[in-house]
């Protein structure tokens, strides 16, 4: 059987490689939105490790609701961009400078 | 040392998973990166798999290989994007972003590693027997004790596709397009005009009688 710490540590590592993909293509909204995807990945893998190894089934629910939240958050996210690049005609985030449309 | 079955495959698909991950981030064209991440929630429904999570790894492929990273790609496509400038900063970003990600590795891997959630302090549990059904046990858990969170968390999706929709809505001038609201308020007077014609019809009609 593969130990707990391994799976933890997975998470970690796929966790750290989205930040640095958030550090990396800071101007690139929509692969911010898929460093998000990754980082909340890596969250639900750690819930679904340690949902088996303490054999409680709350865990999975949790990742359940996890997501449910990071499906609207896609959505409204990708909603937002295609109303950005509509009045901008680019995704740069610098170009997100000002809250009036 | 030899590995188990089990082993093998959590190592196997621990390495695709990082490797689609650092594509994610690294990829020069964004289609490339969805691609590269449809590949990491693939391998991570196996991994689930193997922690015996079979109900949460198929809504993994399902709903976000089928749903979310298609909506994805789906806005990737639509848009025309300037890839040349949106790539400026990635050189001179890298030795921090390395950094940082080097640093957070360090301290999570120091706080979650074999010391506290080793083989030793963490028992691997038996696996389950062949009657076990994981859908069961979640759904129980599920529609009794967290079944108000259930209740909120479909709420939360209401107002995402309401959201969604209202953002993305617009009216072009120039296209012909149905207003249902007018059509139901429509009145007779404005459709119909009753033309009173003399009796006796024929070819005095024209001449209004």
């Amino acid at each position: 059987m593969v130990p707990l710490s391994h799976y933890l540590i997975l998470g970690a590592v796929l966790f750290c490689i989205a930040v640095a993909g958030v550090f990396l293509n800071r101007k690139n909204v929509i692969v911010l939105l898929m460093a998000i995807e990754l980082m909340l990945l890596a969250v639900n893998t750690n819930f679904v490790a340690f949902a088996r190894y303490l054999g409680d089934t709350t865990g999975q629910v949790f990742v359940f609701f996890v997501l449910t939240v990071a499906a609207a958050e896609a959505a409204i996210g990708l909603a937002i961009l295609v109303v950005l690049f509509r009045n901008r005609g680019s995704i740069n985030v610098d170009d997100m400078d000002r809250m009036r449309g | 040392m030899a590995l188990s079955f089990q082993e093998f495959l959590f190592y196997a698909f621990g390495a695709v998973l990082l490797a689609a991950a650092l594509g994610v981030v690294t990829a020069r064209n964004p289609v490339h990166a969805v691609l590269f991440l449809v590949l990491a929630f693939f391998t991570s429904a196996a991994l689930w798999l193997l922690m015996e999570a079979e109900f949460l790894a198929l809504t993994l492929v399902l709903v976000y290989v089928g749903a979310v990273m298609v909506l994805f790609l789906f806005v990737v496509m639509m848009l025309d994007i300037d890839l040349a400038a949106l790539r400026a900063g990635f050189a001179r970003y890298l030795p921090l972003g390395l950094l940082v990600a080097a640093i957070i590795v360090w301290e999570m891997a120091s706080v979650l590693g074999p010391a506290r959630f080793g083989p030793q302090r963490m028992e691997p549990p038996p696996p389950h027997g062949p009657g076990y059904s994981n859908t069961k046990a979640l759904g129980e858990t599920l529609y009794t004790e967290h079944l108000y969170a259930f209740e909120i968390a479909a709420l939360i999706l209401l107002v995402a596709i309401v959201a969604a929709i209202a953002l993305t809505l617009r009216r072009r001038p120039g296209v012909r397009r149905q207003d249902p609201a007018r059509q139901v308020r429509v009145r007779r007077r404005e459709r119909v005009r009753l033309v009173r014609l003399p009796p006796g019809g024929g070819d005095a009609a024209g001449e209004g009688g």
